[in-house]
This record gives structure tokens, C-alpha cells and sequence, in this order.
């Protein structure tokens, strides 16, 4: 027979951005172990709407690890109790029959809550239009060995651009800090040859825009990358002050 | 220039770079500390304390170490303020079970008030006795430095008649401590801040840090111990 739980949830609602918030506790019966948390969320909902109340608000999209729109703090965490996954990722066999599960959204000042369990995440759009792009000059495709590029770089640069956004490095952060994801768009980039060429320019840029958006001061905690689901390294951020650095002295 | 100091990274840098400057310094400091436990009834510090004082390039550093220190307790109060507004003042209500950050890197300003409480202490009970108000137990001594009788402030009267008092040891026992968890984390730190680091480095620098710190404020506190418990008349 399959496994299954009953769960008691505590959510954040809120109406609006301007309004007070609280706490909802709901119940939520048999629900499989193989489902996943979302799955989980989208029965709650079913359930809130079949007694002609209001859903809970959450973000998510592609639902598979890749796009960096679902979100949540789960007791404690952000995207729950498990290591280096997205909240959709994660599975209701991480938690016991009988559990109190606390869901609430990031907290950062650079995040404000929209509503309920959405925040706003537009400021790392807003850093991301500063410099996190290539400009494309368009001519012919290049031969693909070209440039070559060694393989410890190409490496580092994937790690560093499997970031997606998501936020949960600044939801962790006690400083409200945005410098592992600023770091790992700056170092996707840097580290090849194609995006060296307007590195300095995006170093600053990047970080100018990070600071005017009101998000805190790197003090190394590396809460950020533990909760990371992509696993992106504090070496980004020591390569980032590098970045930035330089550029700002030969200036 | 203005650019770079007001930006995050710029001000990381300030706090890295005087953190490191303080850093050296404490390993000078400690290294004279160490000639307290010669049992010689206190020559060779004196020695070295009365080279501490007439040296020019001593002289030259001092108002600059000050600096050193204003700038990073300025700026770390600063940072700080900042990043909790950054942070916002809504609270998780399930806490923080994020595992793997150590104690020492969350709570570096109180740590850093901790160390400068015990400066001024530190200061009052020295610096001031030394450089401004005098004091009889510094009354003059003629010692040999390198076969040259030379008349020097008694230092080693004044220290060890300091560290008679049980309470004052205690206090440097409680501030090496301190200072010793303060560097467990800003010892790595200050190289990340400064760019310097990458996931190789980030290992060695970690492990000579925590080397490093205690070294240097367990030493502080042993030097004070040990002038309590072996060295009084
Ligand atoms: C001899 C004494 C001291 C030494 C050797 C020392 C050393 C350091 C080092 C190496 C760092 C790491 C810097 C970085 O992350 O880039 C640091 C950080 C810090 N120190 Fe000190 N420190 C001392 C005294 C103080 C004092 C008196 C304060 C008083 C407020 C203080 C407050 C801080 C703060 C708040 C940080 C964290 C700043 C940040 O990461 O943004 N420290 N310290
Ligand atoms: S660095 Fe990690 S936690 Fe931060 S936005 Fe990117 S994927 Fe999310
Ligand atoms: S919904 Fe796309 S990463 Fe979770």
C-alpha cells in the first residue's frame, strides 16, 4: 500500500504589499510520499477552492529544477529540507506523518512580498539588464574550435552559469546579500573568452546596480551557498571582487 | 577612487585590508609579549619595549596602526548597519536551520565590541601609564642591550604588577577568546573580501586561520595567565 500523510500547514497570506500579513494554518490529508511539495501546494489549493476560499499564492513554473521561479522557506530553509534542489523538486518523503510544516516567503528587504508566498524578484532582472549579457555583434558562426578554451574554465563557467535566479542565496543570507548570484552571472561570463571582452564594464555595472537596489554587504557567512540548489560557489564571489576590483583601480 | 570606496566591494576591501594590517600587527605585539615569559626579572622585555618605544619606524606606525583600527570599526559598524536593513526587519518564524555556517561569521560586531571593550581596558592599563600619565612602578632601570648599559622604563614592572590582579587576567583570558573566534572567521575572510581566494585556497586559508587565531588569542591570554601564576614575587 502506498504511503501516505497528514499534515498540518502553517502559510503566510497576505493580500497585498502594503498590507499585514499572518499566519493560516490548514489541513491537509493523505497525501502520497511520492508527490512532490508542489503537488502537495496544488491539492491544499484544490481543497481551499472546493470550500470557496481563497488559494495561496505561490510562484513556479517549468516545476522539473530549471527555470527559478518556485520559491518558499520551509521550516527554516529555503526550498525546504534537503540539499542542493528547487522547491519543486522536493518530495513529501521528506517529511513525517503528523508534521507541522511552516511555509513562508523569502525575507529580504530587496525582495518585498506581493502576495501571500510571491516576492518580488524583478530586482535581479533590473542587475542582470545592468551587464549580464554578451552584446551580440551577428556575422558568420564561427568554426567551433576557434577559440579554445581550457577545460577547467569551460568548466567553472558552466557551474557558474547553472545558476537560475531563483533567490534563495539572499532569502539565507543575514545580510540580505545578492553577491552569489551577481558572482555567478559575472563569472559565466568572465571566464570565457567571448564574454571577457566587456568583463571590467560588467563587473561594475553589475555591482553598481546591487548596491543601488538596497542589497547588503558580502561577510562571507556562505549561508548562500549551502542553500543554493545549483551548489554555486563562494570561489565566484572572491572571483568577482577580483573582477571588480581591477577595473574600478585601472580606472 | 570615491566610486570604488562607496561602493560594497570597496568598503569589503577597507574592512579586509585593515583586518589584515591589525592581523600583523598582533603578530609584533604578541612576539614581544613572549620575551614576558624569559624568567630574566624582566631584561629582555624590557629590551624590546624600550626599542618598541624609541624606534622610528615603531613611531611611524603607531598613529598609522590607530588609523588602521578607526577605519575598521567604523566601517564594520557601518557594513553592518547597512546589511540589516538590508536584510529588512521581517523574521523567518521557522528560524534558521541552515547547517554549515559557523557562530563566528554571524556575529562578528559583537565579537568586534567584545575586543574593543577589552582595548580600552588595555589602553587605560598601558598605553596611557606609558605615553601620557606615567606611573612609579615605571621608575628607570639601567640594563646591558648588547653590552651597553642603557637607563629604560621599567615596562616589566608595570605589566607584571597589572597581571597580579586576578580579574584583570580574566579579562584578557575572556578577550584572547574573543579575538581568537573574531579571526577564526576574518582571518579567510579578509582574502575572499580582497579577491584573493578560489575553492584551493579557500581550504589553506581556512586551516591557517583557524591555526593562526588561536595561536594568537589563546598566546595572548597563556602570556597573561602565566604572569599571574609563575611570574609574581
Ligand atoms: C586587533 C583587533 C582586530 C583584528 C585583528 C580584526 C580582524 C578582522 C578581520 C581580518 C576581519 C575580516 C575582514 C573581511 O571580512 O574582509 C574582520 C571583520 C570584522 N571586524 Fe574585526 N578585527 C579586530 C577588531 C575589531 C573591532 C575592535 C571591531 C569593532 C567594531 C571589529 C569589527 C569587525 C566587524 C563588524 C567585521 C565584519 C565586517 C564584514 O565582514 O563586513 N573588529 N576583523
Ligand atoms: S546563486 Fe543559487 S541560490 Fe542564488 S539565485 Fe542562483 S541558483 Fe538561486
Ligand atoms: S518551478 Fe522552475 S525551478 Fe522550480
Amino acid at each position: 500500500m502506498e504511503k501516505t500523510l497528514n499534515l498540518t500547514l502553517k502559510v503566510w497570506k497576505q493580500n497585498g504589499p502594503r498590507e499585514k500579513g499572518r499566519f493560516e494554518t490548514y489541513k491537509v490529508s493523505n497525501i502520497s510520499v511520492d508527490s512532490s511539495f508542489l503537488e502537495m501546494m496544488d491539492i491544499l489549493n484544490e481543497q481551499l477552492i472546493n470550500e470557496g476560499k481563497e488559494p495561496v499564492a505561490f510562484d513556479h513554473d517549468c516545476r522539473e529544477g530549471i527555470c527559478g521561479m518556485c520559491s518558499l522557506y520551509i521550516n527554516g530553509r529555503p526550498h525546504g529540507p534537503d540539499d542542493d534542489i528547487t522547491t519543486c523538486q522536493l518530495h513529501m518523503r521528506k517529511f513525517k506523518d503528523g508534521e507541522t510544516i511552516i511555509i513562508e516567503p523569502w525575507r529580504s528587504a530587496g525582495f518585498p512580498v506581493i502576495k501571500d508566498l510571491i516576492v518580488d524578484r524583478t530586482a535581479f532582472d533590473k542587475i542582470i539588464a545592468a551587464g549580464g549579457y554578451v552584446s551580440v555583434n551577428t556575422g558568420g558562426v564561427p568554426d567551433a574550435n576557434a577559440l579554445p578554451i581550457p577545460k577547467p574554465d569551460a568548466d567553472e563557467a558552466m557551474d557558474a552559469a547553472s545558476c537560475i535566479g531563483c533567490g534563495a542565496c539572499v532569502a539565507a543570507c543575514k545580510n540580505g546579500s545578492a553577491m552569489l548570484f551577481v558572482s555567478a552571472k559575472v563569472s559565466q561570463l568572465a571566464l570565457l573568452p567571448q564574454g571577457r571582452v566587456e568583463a571590467a564594464r560588467r563587473a561594475k555595472n553589475m555591482v553598481a546596480r546591487m548596491d543601488e537596489l538596497g542589497f547588503g554587504n558580502c561577510t562571507n557567512t556562505g549561508a548562500c551557498e549551502v542553500e543554493c540548489p545549483k551548489g554555486i560557489s563562494l570561489s565566484n564571489i572572491s572571483r568577482l571582487n577580483r573582477e571588480f576590483l581591477t577595473a574600478k583601480i585601472k580606472d | 577612487m570615491s566610486s570604488l570606496l562607496c561602493s560594497s566591494i570597496g568598503k569589503k576591501l577597507l574592512m579586509g585590508l585593515s583586518g589584515l594590517f591589525l592581523m600583523i600587527f598582533l603578530l609584533v605585539h604578541l612576539g614581544v609579549n613572549a620575551l614576558l615569559l624569559v624568567p630574566d626579572g624582566g631584561e629582555l622585555f624590557n629590551a624590546g619595549a624600550h626599542f618598541m618605544a624609541t624606534n622610528p619606524a615603531v613611531k611611524i606606525m603607531e598613529p598609522i596602526l590607530g588609523l588602521g583600527f578607526l577605519v575598521h570599526i567604523v566601517y564594520g559598524v557601518v557594513l553592518t548597519l547597512q546589511n540589516r536593513k538590508a536584510r529588512g526587519s521581517a523574521q523567518y518564524a521557522s528560524g534558521k536551520k541552515t547547517k554549515g555556517v559557523t557562530w563566528a561569521s554571524q556575529n562578528m560586531l559583537v565579537l568586534g565590541i567584545t575586543i574593543l571593550a577589552f582595548l580600552v581596558l588595555h589602553i587605560a592599563h598601558f598605553w596611557v601609564k606609558m605615553k601620557v600619565t606615567g606611573s612609579d612602578l615605571l621608575e628607570h632601570v639601567t640594563i646591558n642591550i648588547g653590552g651597553v648599559p642603557t637607563e629604560v622604563e621599567n615596562a616589566y614592572a608595570l605589566v607584571n604588577a597589572t597581571f597580579s590582579e586576578l580579574w584583570i587576567v580574566l579579562v584578557y583570558v575572556v578577550a584572547g577568546i574573543g579575538l581568537a573566534i573574531h579571526l577564526s572567521h576574518g582571518f579567510w575572510s579578509s582574502f575572499q573580501s580582497i579577491g584573493f581566494s578560489n575553492n584551493l585556497w579557500r581550504k589553506r586559508l581556512t586551516t591557517t586561520g583557524q591555526v593562526y587565531a588561536w595561536f594568537v588569542g589563546l598566546g595572548f591570554a597563556l602570556i597573561a595567565l602565566l604572569q599571574y601564576l609563575f611570574f609574581q614575587a
